[in-house]
């Protein structure tokens, strides 16, 4: 970590109790849920964080206490900085507030995460889905969703599995 | 018998104004089968005449689930997905990958390698803007434009299907390094190109830049200021066509872009034409870097020796025991990758391509995340419509240069 990131941590650490973490260079900074808004606030204004690159989350399944990480990639234009800031978040009820106020790009970046994780963003102006369709069930990158795939039909089992072969919209 | 739903109007009331719930405005649909959506891109416009008062964008009709599908399959494997994401942009999609990958493992790449890797990727980028600059000018009605740009990429997808044996989805790189070392053929053939194509680019040029019908529908339409483009996340040409110089392989240089001598375009004014002459510039700096790149094209291995990650040759394999056992090791099992999570960007055509990859100690990524440049560059399309004809409108996506297969992913 180089001395200008290093003192940046530093005010994070200091003004919201932040953890940090440091792997292959790059800096982690853990905050609470609570907090993201004010710390994205202060990284805008005051530390030069003009640009969030982007949003998204993990899943820890089976872990429940946290289930999902939120993870704001943020990058500093003027100054030449990355850092990535991840919101802990249960799996019992996900939800985190907003930030599409404090970044534009939030916006779909936040409705991405929903379809895809099913982590509520309090607050957020069009909380719709955005990749999958609007009827479709669950959130497809969480790790008790299964990855579908198609039995291969052949001749002598073409029927019996024709049978039992989803089809769409049913 | 498909059942058709209906949509009401409360779904996307907190969308569209007042207006259109009384009916003085109208919505209509745009795509997802429109020739200048570039794709299946839907547009739900609210019109005032031919006027555009609001435009919603309506995508994932290309979502095939790359993320979740990657992290089912090892780190070599994944791969050859990454091609399919950006289709305009394969090399540069191997890349962001093979480095995330490498920067994850703590992997080391030769010299000549890299140097490939930037022959190769500014290839990419030349045949991403050559499409662009082809099928934006087509939806201007200037169709001459898109022949002659199109013979140019030929000649680029031959080199690739030289190297890899692929036009489109090559998959020529890999973590540690390259398939193979390129062909004797390679280095003419890239000469060849580079000789006619600067003289192609003035031609481009000649059709375009001064003509008052292109000039008319560029100058002025969809300005972006600096502060939208930032707060939307915009990357790329787009970014620095609003004055902000941010070019990732200056900034952070990265396959030893740092050797190389080129200088960023920037423009001030962000409309159209400042976006169309930043990128015809870049055309420009990129065979620069070619030219370079070849220039001092060093000799030596194109694959790192690291066998933990790396297979060892053929020939080797015969006579040593190790190599053996290590090329049943990576070809069954995969190589593991530490817990952790790296997120490593490169300069596409389009801006900031970034790789967000966690490991867990296995031979899959536990959690892989691509920021697409598309996607945030298509989420200013409202600002960037609002108050512009449906015609302009027209221009600007053309002027965004979207990829819906970037989009979706």
């Amino acid at each position: 970590m180089d001395n200008k990131l290093e003192k940046i941590v530093k005010t994070l650490q200091a003004d919201f109790g932040a953890a940090v973490e440091e792997f292959r260079g790059e800096a982690h900074v853990t905050v609470p849920a609570g907090r993201i808004v004010a710390t994205l606030e202060l990284c805008r204004d005051q530390l030069g964080f003009e640009l969030l690159d982007s949003l998204t989350a993990v899943d820890y399944w089976p872990k429940e206490l946290p289930r999902f990480h939120v993870i704001y990639l943020l990058t500093s234009v003027s100054q030449n900085l990355s850092v990535a800031v991840h919101v802990p978040v249960n799996g019992d009820q996900p939800e985190v507030p907003t930030v599409s106020g404090v970044y534009a790009s939030a916006n779909w970046r936040e409705r991405e995460v929903w379809d895809m994780f099913g982590i509520r963003f309090a607050g957020h102006p069009d909380p719709r889905r955005i990749l999958m369709p609007t009827d479709w069930e669950g959130h497809p990158l969480r790790k008790d969703y299964p990855l579908g795939y198609e039995e291969p039909q052949f001749t002598f089992n073409f029927d019996e599995i024709d049978l039992r072969k989803p089809s769409p919209k049913e | 018998m498909t059942q058709i739903e209906e949509v009401s109007i409360e779904d996307i009331r907190h969308l569209v104004s007042e207006r259109a719930i009384n009916g003085e405005t109208m919505l209509l649909n745009m795509g997802p089968q429109h020739p200048s959506t570039h794709g299946v891109l839907r547009l739900l416009l609210e019109l005032d005449g031919e006027i555009v008062v609001n435009c919603i964008p309506d995508i994932g009709f290309l979502h095939t689930g790359v993320e979740k599908n990657m992290e089912a399959k090892t780190y070599q494997k994944a791969e050859v997905m990454s091609d399919r994401l950006d289709y305009m942009n394969p090399i540069g999609n191997n890349l962001a990958f093979v480095m995330a990958v490498e920067k994850l493992v703590d992997l080391d790449v030769p010299p000549r390698a890299q140097a490939i890797r930037v022959i190769l990727a500014e290839l990419t980028r030349l045949n991403s803007h050559l499409v662009w600059i082809g099928t934006s000018s087509l939806d201007l009605a200037a169709q001459s434009m898109f022949l002659y740009s199109f013979r140019e990429r030929e000649q680029i997808l031959d080199i690739f299907e030289l190297v890899s044996g692929q036009r489109m989805m090559t998959t020529y790189l890999r973590p540690g390094g390259l398939w193979r070392d390129v062909p004797v053929e390679f280095e003419a053939a890239v000469r060849a190109f580079l000789k006619i194509f600067p003289k192609r680019i003035d031609e481009y040029e000649s059709l375009l830049t001064k003509n008052p019908l292109f000039q008319d529908r560029m100058y002025g339409i969809g300005k972006l200021t600096r502060e939208d483009a930032l707060s939307y996340g915009i990357t790329g040409p787009i970014l620095r066509a609003s004055g902000v110089e941010w070019d990732l392989r200056k900034k952070r240089p990265y396959s030893g872009y740092e050797q190389y001598d080129f200088i960023v375009p920037t423009r001030t004014e962000g409309d159209n034409y400042a976006r169309y002459l930043v990128r015809v510039q870049e055309m420009r700096e990129s065979v620069k870097i070619i030219q370079q790149a070849l220039d001092k094209l060093p000799m030596g291995p194109v694959r790192s020796d690291n066998r933990k990650f790396v297979p060892p040759p053929r020939s080797e394999i015969g006579v040593s025991m190790e190599a053996l056992i290590h090329h049943f090791k990576l070809w069954t099992e995969g190589f593991p990758a530490p817990v952790g999570s790296v997120y490593n960007a490169v300069e596409s055509p389009r801006g900031e391509l970034g790789v967000f990859l966690e490991g867990d100690g296995g031979p899959k990524p536990y959690r892989i995340h691509w920021r697409t440049p598309s996607f945030e560059n298509l989420g200013v399309l409202p600002v960037l419509a609002k108050g512009f004809l449906v015609a302009d409108l027209v221009a600007i996506i053309g002027s965004l240069d979207i990829v819906l297969g970037d989009i979706d992913r």
